[in-house]
């Protein structure tokens, strides 16, 4: 070892102790940024973007991976965040599939994981693993029952519905019966069709047969689009719903037109600047969606990034509290971290503040939901 | 079932199986020429849809900087190849092409802002555009591994499926789009109602399997194509060169696909990654010519789109199953049929 190569080393070493020595927090992320998902996935990496470096005087660290919309691959990352990388904090998945693969991993590695998918049975029953599990985006059920309330306050009494042949489809589907019944309705038709599928017209013509009031559409992102347009391109004068996972602006620029008059129940993020000072998240979502579109131009905020960004701002409520008990990088301050979140009083988020318990690990605040409607080709406050 | 759904049913599998009927002759044009199970030609129909979008919103497709790329690549593997052979003239007139065809098209592109509004010349340019293609890959990847077995053929179309793909949504982003219908017109029979963009779409696949029709039965090139298809050792002998076969072949199947691919935007939503659905149906009506019969796979192919229309009115949720589960009955059939004579050489 010549003299150049052995002070090489030792100024590496240095550097290494230094970094090492200067603690801070590590938060790993797992999101969608490719694959079927990537539409709800980039959104959210624009938020990631825009969450600051320090908390509470520390400097953070945020690990940002991309799971290609697929669990395996999710399950892989998070793996590797706990083992290799010791985490304080997990967030994402993006989508619920990603997010069911990887609970139990977090729960094994003790560390606590902020999801931004919907699935309930994501944080529903608080099992040993779901101890660690937390996420921000509501449920479907009380999405489900707000739509079905609307429904029956405007006389829509027979409802048909075609919805996604996946998890997201058949969870909202069953939601819907449910809050269908207890709002007497009569659901007169239900199909099923796929999010690439080129033509929705036989399943439209079902559904149209049933002579239908009302028709919901359960779908994520574009696809959503074609049911919607066959139903106009056919004919159909009732009132057309759809579900949270269209509200993105690219679901207006491909439907164009044909998604005018589209109802839907969502979080107020949306349409945060048309908000009434009585929803109690208009302060905090407008100011998300002002920072959110002044980086990325305006008009691109969605619920999506919202998601992440409440993640973030639950951890930002919490990591101090751990701090005063242990150092970042230990299984202590994990564990402190965890006792933190779920001991987490009205933290304010987009959605309303927020209060979690060691018995509710879900951060969305019904009260702030908001049925909005497609009008002129723009997201429109609807007032009940 | 009243008659006018059954009516309405069958026009919409007519449309559908019309461009699955485009994709099951590129299919069977590609695989009895270069015995290539071309997995990729669904790409094609993506990029040409995607692309026709993106020139309707005024932007230039991101697919260009593709092409430019594999333009280069190309013409460095035929130079690198040619120049040890006596051929080297013709070697560098192809690489020559391969390189500089690309990058005019888009100097061209970036230089002249905003898209031709006529909606023809919208179509010219997404051809100039993804047709290329065609050519350009069979050049990198199929031409160097010509004498592979079917089985190593197919591998590598698998391969240069997921790349394509990958590239789509670099280029086009994860959302899919819409084009403008080319016709916009509807046409009321009763109480049938016909929109223009399905009966172009039907007459476009009708008027494209009668050219390729007439090109092989009566121009020299196509019976070129059609001896090579035949015994492509006997057509070397008669003085028909593979490589010229292969690249003709590959050039018309792009030309196929974005064809289809500006014919079905127009109808519906297109995704970077709806293309393998839509190639795999093709493929079924493909499979029932047993890969080698163009009328048989055609007939195969919009038989695949009405049974997937009348699926989804009966059992909506299990339309995908149905439709693929078709694939094993017609595998017996053919292997009663068309007994196996091992790797065809």
């Amino acid at each position: 070892m010549n003299f150049l190569t052995r002070t090489v080393a030792a100024v590496a070493m240095v550097f290494a102790f230094a970094v090492s020595a200067h603690a801070q927090v590590k938060i790993g992320i797992v999101i969608s940024m490719t694959g079927p998902a990537a539409t709800l996935g980039l959104p959210q990496k624009n938020a990631i973007a825009l969450m600051p470096k320090t908390i509470g005087g520390q400097d953070v660290e945020y690990i940002t991976l991309d799971d290609a919309s697929d669990p395996t691959t999710a399950r892989r990352l998070v793996e590797r965040l706990i083992t290799e990388d010791k985490v304080d904090l997990l967030m994402g998945p993006t989508i619920s599939p990603s997010a069911l693969a990887v609970v139990e991993a977090a729960g094994r590695g003790k560390t606590p994981m902020i999801t931004f998918a919907a699935a309930r049975s994501i944080v529903q029953p608080l099992d040993e693993n779901r101890q660690w599990v937390y996420k921000t985006t509501i449920n479907d059920d009380i999405f489900a029952k707000a739509t079905a309330t609307y429904m029956a306050a405007h006389d829509q009494k027979k409802v048909a519905v075609i919805g996604f042949n996946d998890a997201y489809g058949e969870s909202w589907a069953s939601a819907f019966d449910q809050a269908a019944k207890n709002a007497g309705l009569e659901i007169v038709a239900s199909e099923k069709f796929n999010k690439n599928d080129t033509s929705v017209t036989a399943q439209v013509l079902k559904v149209m047969a049933a002579k239908p009031d009302a028709v919901l559409v359960i779908a994520a992102g574009t696809p959503g689009v074609l049911p919607q347009s066959t139903l106009v391109e056919r004919g159909f004068k009732g009132a057309i719903y759809q579900t949270t996972g269209v509200t993105t602006n690219d679901f207006l620029r491909v439907g164009g037109k044909a998604v005018e008059g589209a109802i839907i129940a969502t979080g107020p993020l949306i349409v945060a600047d048309q908000l009434p000072e009585s929803n109690i998240a208009k302060a905090a979502a407008t100011e998300f969606a002002k920072a959110y579109n002044d980086a990325n131009g305006a008009n691109s905020i969605s619920a999506f990034p919202g998601f992440a960004w409440d993640g973030f701002l639950l951890a930002q409520a919490a990591i101090p509290v751990a701090l005063e008990k242990a150092k970042p990088g230990t299984p202590e301050f994990r564990a402190a971290l965890n006792d933190a979140l779920q001991n987490s009083k009205a933290v304010v988020t987009t959605s309303g503040p927020v209060t979690l318990t060691p018995k509710d690990h879900t951060g969305f605040t019904p009260e702030s939901l908001v049925l909005i409607q497609v009008k002129d080709g723009k997201w429109t406050y609807l007032p009940n | 079932m009243t008659t006018e759904i059954a009516l309405l049913l069958a026009q919409d599998g007519l449309v559908n199986g019309a461009i699955y009927a485009l994709l099951a002759l590129a299919l069977i044009l590609v695989f009895t020429v270069t015995r290539v199970v071309f997995v990729p030609q669904g790409e094609f129909v993506t990029y040409g849809a995607l692309t026709m979008a993106a020139l309707q919103q005024g932007a230039v497709p991101g697919v260009v900087t593709f092409l430019v790329i594999t333009g280069w690549m190309a013409a460095a593997i035929e130079l690198w190849t040619g120049i040890r052979t006596p051929h080297r003239r013709r070697a560098m007139t192809t690489a020559a092409l391969f390189a500089l065809y690309p990058s005019c098209l888009a100097a061209i592109l970036f230089w002249v802002t905003g898209a031709p509004d006529a909606v023809w010349m919208q179509v010219v340019v997404t051809l100039a555009i993804v047709v290329p293609f065609g050519a350009i890959l069979y050049r990198i990847v199929f031409q160097p591994m010509a004498n592979a077995s079917v089985l190593v053929l197919m591998i590598a179309a698998v391969a240069l499926h997921l790349l394509l793909m990958g590239v789509g949504l670099l280029a086009f982003g994860p959302e899919g789009a819409r084009t403008q219908p080319l016709i916009d017109a509807t046409f009321t029979f009763g109480t049938m109602m016909i929109t223009g963009q399905s009966l172009t779409a039907i007459a476009a696949s009708i008027v494209l399997i009668a050219v390729l029709f007439w090109g092989f039965t009566f121009t020299l090139r196509g019976k070129a194509l059609r001896a090579t298809a035949v015994n492509s050792v006997g057509a070397r002998l008669v003085g028909i060169r593979p490589e010229v076969a292969g690249t003709l072949c590959f050039t018309l199947a792009a030309l196929v696909g974005a064809i289809s691919g500006i014919l079905i935007s127009s109808i519906t939503t297109i995704y970077y990654d709806t293309g393998l659905l839509i190639a795999l149906k093709g493929f079924i009506g493909a499979i029932i010519g047993a890969l080698v019969s163009y009328p048989v796979g055609a007939l195969g192919a919009i038989l695949v789109g009405l049974i997937e229309a009348f699926s989804s009115f009966w059992a909506s949720a299990f339309k995908e199953a149905l439709l693929f589960g078709l694939i094993l009955p017609i595998l017996l059939v053919l292997s009663v049929t068309h007994p196996s004579r091992g790797e065809a050489e």
